[in-house]
Formats: structure tokens, sequence, C-alpha cells
């Protein structure tokens, strides 16, 4: 009962943020949604390739947290950043998952 | 279509030919203060790096270009190995030459990024055409990185204050002998590449936490890496990093891009050190990363939380808080639970435990508390390895906390956790010399400002402060506030600042020249038409490559494992990296017991040679007799039969006639000690007089059955015997 009226007025509340915010946040929602199903497979299955595991699940979880900092820096009710301009960051946010997926697929295996 | 005009259209300006000469273009560049200030920076910066280089070569310049000490020829070997035979077959090089039955898994065992670094430097220089030997590159690895190192903490310095910090920290780092003592030339160690990795990942963090850009992370992470694949100590910054973010919360200074760095420095950077075999899996699940993944977790939960608040009510985000802290606690517990139980998270091993504690090693891993290096730092030792720094940090402490930014306080954080390990153990001094570098840089930079600030503008403004000339300043002005404005108070801190830095190099050079610069593995005693150098363990080694089966395998005690392998070319029972403590005290405990035990040991091990280190004739005090307890102790670690009081006579260690009998009996006496018995050493003394002990020796006729004495250096310091096969039965 109280859980949904928290969920109904988040959702209400969160209707109004830009759509380039929401873009992301969608993004996010795979990224956890993956990480989740990577980690319950482990759960069932075992850690043999301990490596594998470990390369897919820090994949989902980096690009969450890259993801994040690209939605903060993006974000216009943030203040932090001031000198960075959304294309700047946006820049950096594929040269980061570049490096990232690399060496990800490098610790694959 | 724009309409014409009636004007021809230009092309734009003329360009501008000047025909002034060239002296008088030179003139009119060099009277501008901006281009006169950048020539002067870079000559500055020039003779920094060139003082960086030069001040590490003095064993270079009175020996001549060998690699030193033991760690050094492992590495060097190691070189070779990626050089000669390719990137696989280092990355999974297995060495059967060491640890004889057993082997080593070197590619998994090893930090590759000093090996890589020499590797591409003589890549490097072999594309170039120029002819540089390898042993040439990785003597002079080391000084090369000293230089790059003094040009980062040159950015550093800017990146945390100014122009001038920099400056001053380049100078201050370039002949700090804290850090010359583990750089000179020739020894090339982990050590020689990884500060400079240090110091660079800190310089990236702080540039990133400033800028708060998501690239600047990425390169930081980089860095990182490089030490990750350099030395053990990147657990240090990868416990560091989080508790500045933890002291940036806890102290209200938490802003989104500290956010920003971490979490890419932690993406990207756990991933890019897991690349690394020796460290693996460890990233995540060891204790020693505990707290760089949890910072992480951590840090996620704040701003979901904060996300959170900025879309609910109070009340309501009162009751999620509330629930979410309930689901949390219980899923924590749970987990961290069921991990410990089946055993998935390591423990911290005892190096970890020994930071803490510094009575842990001595009590439960003698073999960690027997290394020279891990003893603790004395007060002596700070004055000796830094001289000025030790009064000046404390006063850049003080300009740090006078105007705390983003960087010095985590400058502050460095400094104080450095300043602790390095207290436990004087190999960590190494670590805390860049912190003591940048703390001094700060604070004399502000002095030299503040008081030049006066003599550089002699304007008419009223005195602002009192006349006493204390070294704090008060009011605040643009930059540096004045001291005093009395020009000769002025004159006075400049000249005190000079003569302090004055005596600061000059001690450094001293230092450097005197303490820091020996090879190790030649010797030189007296001086003049006195001299004379032992180059023993050379003549040894290569006696053993020239004159042995290429098969035999050589028992020594494990502190010359790396030299035999990489000079002698020979086979070892146990060297250095004391990965198997149980391997070392089945050496111990074969030259503990009498000469029939170790035979028996020795044929077990399948030993053709036994080498020992010998300094009573030439008064050489680092041999195996002053290293025997050591033995005794690691030994009785494992096998309960040697016992330390055996070879103590009252509480006495001693191998003259008042030595105990297991002493005298030991095969470590008796492989010293074979025919010295025979030889007058002084003027004076009975034969046998050990020059290091300076007593003569218990037993002086000393007979071998079941090994016979094959080399003994020049100079006796290393002598060689041949174990002998079983006795015909007929």
């Amino acid at each position: 009962m109280v859980l949904s009226a928290i969920i109904g007025a988040f959702s209400d509340e969160y209707k109004k943020s830009p759509v380039r915010v929401k873009v992301l946040d969608a993004f996010l929602i795979y990224a956890v949604a993956t990480a989740g199903l990577q980690f319950a497979y482990m759960i069932l299955v075992g850690t043999f390739p301990f490596n594998a595991f470990l390369a897919g699940f820090l994949s989902c979880v980096g690009f969450f947290a890259l993801t994040v900092c690209l939605r903060m820096q993006v974000d216009p009710a943030n203040k932090d950043f001031a000198g960075i301009s959304p294309e700047r960051a946006f820049a950096d946010y594929c040269l980061a998952n570049l490096v990232l997926h690399l060496v990800v697929w490098n610790y694959m295996g | 279509m724009s309409t014409m005009s009636a004007v021809k259209p230009s092309a734009g300006p003329e360009p501008y030919v000047s025909h002034a000469s060239l002296f008088e273009t030179a003139k009119r560049y060099l009277t501008k203060t901006k281009s006169q200030e950048l020539l002067l920076r870079s000559i500055i910066l020039i003779f920094v790096y060139l003082l960086a280089f030069c001040i590490r070569l003095f064993s270079v310049l009175r020996y001549e270009s060998v690699i030193h000490e033991f760690d050094p020829y492992f590495n060097y070997r190691s070189t070779i190995n990626l050089v000669q035979d390719g990137f696989y077959e280092f990355w999974n090089w297995f060495d059967a030459e060491s640890w004889h039955p057993l082997g080593r898994v070197v590619g998994g065992t090893v930090y590759p990024g000093l090996m890589f670094t020499a590797a591409i430097l003589y890549k490097v220089s072999k594309f170039l055409t120029a002819c540089i030997k390898l042993r040439d590159i990785c003597v002079f690895t080391a000084p090369f990185f000293a230089g790059n190192t003094a040009l980062i903490a040159y950015l550093f310095g800017k990146e945390l204050k100014d122009m001038e910090t920099g400056l001053v920290a380049a100078v201050l780092m370039a002949v700090v002998p804290g850090y010359i003592s583990r750089s000179v030339a020739g020894s090339f160690d982990n050590e020689a590449v990884a500060i400079f990795a240090l110091v660079t990942t800190f310089y990236l963090w702080v540039r990133a936490v400033n800028q708060g850009t998501i690239a600047s992370a990425v390169l930081a992470a980089f860095a990182y890496l490089y030490m990750a694949a350099s030395w053990g100590a990147y657990v240090f910054i990868s416990n560091l990093i989080p508790l500045y973010v933890i002291i940036m919360f806890v102290s209200g200074r938490y802003s989104r891009r500290i956010y920003v760095a971490y979490t890419t420095f932690w993406a990207v950077g756990s991933l890019l050190a897991m690349q690394v075999r020796f460290i693996g899996f460890n990233h995540v699940t060891s204790n020693e990363l505990l707290s760089f993944n949890g910072v992480f977790v951590g840090l996620q939960v704040w701003e979901a939380l904060v996300f959170l608040r900025t879309k609910l009510g109070t009340k309501q985000f009162g009751q999620l808080l509330y629930l979410t802290a309930v689901a949390a606690g219980a899923v924590g517990a749970a987990g961290t639970a069921i991990l410990v139980l089946s055993g998935k998270l390591n423990p911290w091993t005892g190096r970890f435990w020994t930071l803490l504690d510094p009575t842990y090693a001595k009590k439960f891993i003698p073999i960690v508390a027997s290394v020279s290096e891990h003893q603790p730092t004395t007060w002596a030792s700070y004055i000796f390895d830094l001289h000025v720094l030790v009064f000046a940090a404390p006063a850049g402490l003080y300009f740090c906390f006078k105007r705390p930014t983003d960087g010095t306080i985590f400058l502050t954080v460095f400094a104080l956790t450095a300043i602790y390990f390095s207290g436990i153990m004087v190999r960590l001094m190494l670590v805390a010399a860049p912190a003591f570098v940048l703390l001094s840089a700060i604070a004399i930079s502000s002095i030299l400002q503040s008081a030049s600030k006066e003599l550089r503008a002699p304007a008419a403004a009223e005195t602002k402060t009192s006349p006493v000339a204390t070294r704090r300043g008060r009011g605040s002005t643009s930059n540096e506030e004045n001291i005093t404005t009395k020009k000769s108070t002025n004159l006075i801190i400049l000249g005190l600042t000079f003569l302090a830095m004055w005596s600061y190099s000059s001690h450094s050079i001293w230092v450097t020249s005197e303490a820091y610069s020996s090879p190790s593995i030649v010797l030189i005693s007296g001086w003049g038409p006195h001299r004379v150098v032992l180059d023993d363990f050379r003549e040894a080694y290569y006696w053993l490559r020239h004159n042995t089966a290429p098969d035999a395998k050589v028992m020594s005690w494990w502190d010359y494992g790396y030299q035999i392998t990489a000079m002698g070319n020979r086979t070892v029972i146990v060297d250095n990296n004391t990965w198997n403590n149980t391997h070392i005290a089945t050496v111990g405990r074969a030259m503990a017991s009498n000469e029939t035990e170790a035979y028996k040991i020795m044929r077990q091990l399948d030993v053709d040679y036994a080498l020992v280190i010998f300094g009573g004739l030439s008064g050489y005090s680092s041999d195996d007799i002053n290293k025997f307890l050591w033995m005794v102790r690691i030994g009785g670690g494992v096998f309960p039969v040697i016992k330390e009081s055996d070879y103590l006579a009252n509480g006495d260690y001693t191998v003259s006639s008042r030595g105990t009998q297991t002493m005298l009996n030991s095969l470590m006496y008796k492989l010293s000690y074979y025919d010295f018995g025979n030889i007058m050493t002084e003027h004076g003394k009975g034969t046998g007089y050990d020059r290091v002990r300076n007593y003569e020796i218990g037993k002086k006729d000393i007979q071998l059955d079941h090994l016979y004495e094959a080399f003994t250096s020049e100079h006796w310091i290393v002598r060689i015997y041949r174990v002998k096969d079983l006795e015909n039965r007929f």
C-alpha cells in the first residue's frame, strides 16, 4: 500500500524529466537487467571460467557506471559540470566505452 | 546571393612579413615577460631532468655499467627472455631453472611492467638504429624514469597549486635521497618505474577530480594499470583513493565530479588491472581491495538516494528509506556470511597484516621479518633520506589546511598515510618521498612567493602586517600575503631558503655518492694506492657457468638464487622469490644440520653443488654466518627438530670455542670455515681469526666426508663445494 503510493509519486515526478535523460535511464535499466541475468546464471551454473563471468558482469556494471556519469553531465539540472558541453560529455563517454569493451573482450578469453 | 558591393572584396588583411633581423626578433621576444618566463621554465625543467639522470650515475662512473643487488638480476633475466623469445613465451613462461624440483610459474607470479618497459625501450632504440645493449638499457631505465618522475612532479605541483610550486616540486623530486636509494643506475627493480607510475596516477587522479570529465578519469585508469603491472604496492593506490572519497564525503566536500572520476576510475581501472596475470581475480575477491569495491557500491547507493529524494516528497522518502535500509541490511549480511563461509573472500595476506601490526611478521612469518628492507624505520633514516623536507613538509601541511582544495586534501591524505606506513618498513620510505616532496614544494614555493613579492614590486603600499617576521602570514591579499614589507627581512628569508635548498642538494649528492651507489656485486675497499676491488661474486658465478655441467643444481641460501640463475646460468633450489616457505626451510635445515643429515637432504633435492658466502677473510659482513640464525629460525619454523637454542651458547650466538657442538658441527660452519684454520689473517692473532666476528673460530681442523671443495674465490667470499656421489659398496 505504502509502496504503491511511493511508486505512484515517483513516476509522476519522473515524467517531468527531459527526454535525453529518460533515454539514458532506459540504458541503465537494460544494463542492470543484463547484469542481474548474468549473476543469476552464474549462481545456477557455477563460476567455472570466472574470468568470463567477471568480464560479462563487469562490462554491464561498468557500462552502468559510465552511463550514470553521462546522465549527470548531461542533465540540465546539475550545476556541478558547468564547463562541460553535452557533446564533450558524449564524446568522453564513447571513448570510455570503447576502452571498457576492448578490455572486456580481452578478458573474456 | 548577396548584393555586389561597390568596393572590391579583399581576401583579408595583408599577411604580416617581418623585415627585422634574427637578432632583433630574438630581442623582441626575450624582453616580453611571458616568453622570458617560458624560457626560464623550460631551462629549469631541462636542467632538472639532466640533474635527476646524472645524480644517479655514480656507480656507473666508479664501477661499471652493471646490474646491482639481487632482485634486478631476475628482472634482467626475464627481460632477456621477453626480448629473445617474444611476448607469448614470456606471458606463459614456466621457469624450470629455479626452485629445483618444483619450478616456478613466472608468467603468473611476476609484475611484468618493468620488463615490458625495458623491452619497449630496447626495441625503440633498435628501431632508431642506436645500438644499445639490453644490459645497458636495463641499467639506465631507472635514471630515465627518475627524470620522468621529476617532470610529472612539476605537473602535479602545477595541478595542486600553481606553476611555481610545480617547479619547486620538480627540483626537490629530482634529488630526494629517499627515491634515489631505489632508482640509481643499475637498480633495475620494480620501484624504478613504479614510483613514476604512482606519482602519475595520483597526478591524473587529482586532475580528474578537478576537471570532472570521464576522459581524464580513463587516463588515470591507464596510469593505474601501469602501476598495477609494475609493483605490489598498487593496493596502496586502490585503498588511498577510496579513503580520499570517504574523507571528502565526511567533510562535506563531496561533489558530482568526484562521483564521475571515481566510478569511471573504478570501472575501467579494475578491468585493466585484472589483465595482469598476477593480480587476476584478486581485484574483486581479495580483502585488500574491499574498500575499493565497497566505496563504488556506496557511491551508487548515495546517488540513488539523492535521485529518489529529488523525485519524492519528504514523508514518502522517509518510508522508502526505511524499507530499503531493512532490505539492504538483510541482503548484505546474508551475502557476506555466505561468501565468508564458503571461502570465496580471500583473506588478507601476511604482508597486509604486517603493515597494520609491525610486530606481526616477527611472531608469525620469520621469512618476512628476515628481509633487511622490512625492518622498522629509525628516526635517523628520515633525516638521511629526506633532509630539509622533514621540516618543510609540516609547513606544507599548514598551507594545505589554510586553503583546502580538492587536490590539497588528497595530498594531505596521501602524505599522512604514507608517513604512517614509512614508519613501519624502511622500504616504504620510497612511497613517502613523493608526499614529502610535494608538501615541501607547497611550503617553499609559498614562502618564496610571499617573500619576493615585496621585493618585486616595491610600491608605496601601507604596511599591513607587523614587522615580526614569523612564518605565518596574516590577512589575505591576492595570491600570497606578505609576511612583512621590510625589504631586509624578506631578503633574509630568501637567503635562509636558499641556504636550506643548497644544503639539501649537497646532502643529497653526498648521500647518493656514499650510501646508495654501491652495486653490491662488486666491492671496493681501501682508497688511493691501497684500493682493492673484490669481484668475487662474478668470479664465482662465471666459474659455475664455465666449469660445471649444464644441468647441475646449486644449493645456496635464497638471497643468491637470482644471481646464480642469471649469471651462473645454473638451476637453483631456492631463490629470492621466496614463494615456498617449506622448500626454503628444507634448505635451512640442511645448512643447520650436521654433515650426514645434510647429505641425506641434499641427495633428496638432487643437489650437485653447495654455495656459501663467507666474509671472514675479507671482512665482508653480510655473509652466511651472520645470516645463519635466520636459517635456523626459518628451518625450525617448519621442522621442529631444529631448535634455535641448540645453536646459542648461553643465549649468545658465537662460532668461537665457546660455541655449542651443534653449531660447530653444522654444515654451514664446516663449509664456511673449511681450511680457514690454516690461514693467518691478521698480524698478532692466531690462525683462523675471523675478521668479521673478531675472534678465532672454535674448530680449526675440519674434515668433510660427503663434499669436497670445488672452488673458492680470490678473497674467499664465495665458496663452492661439490656433493660427492654415494660411496662404492664394495
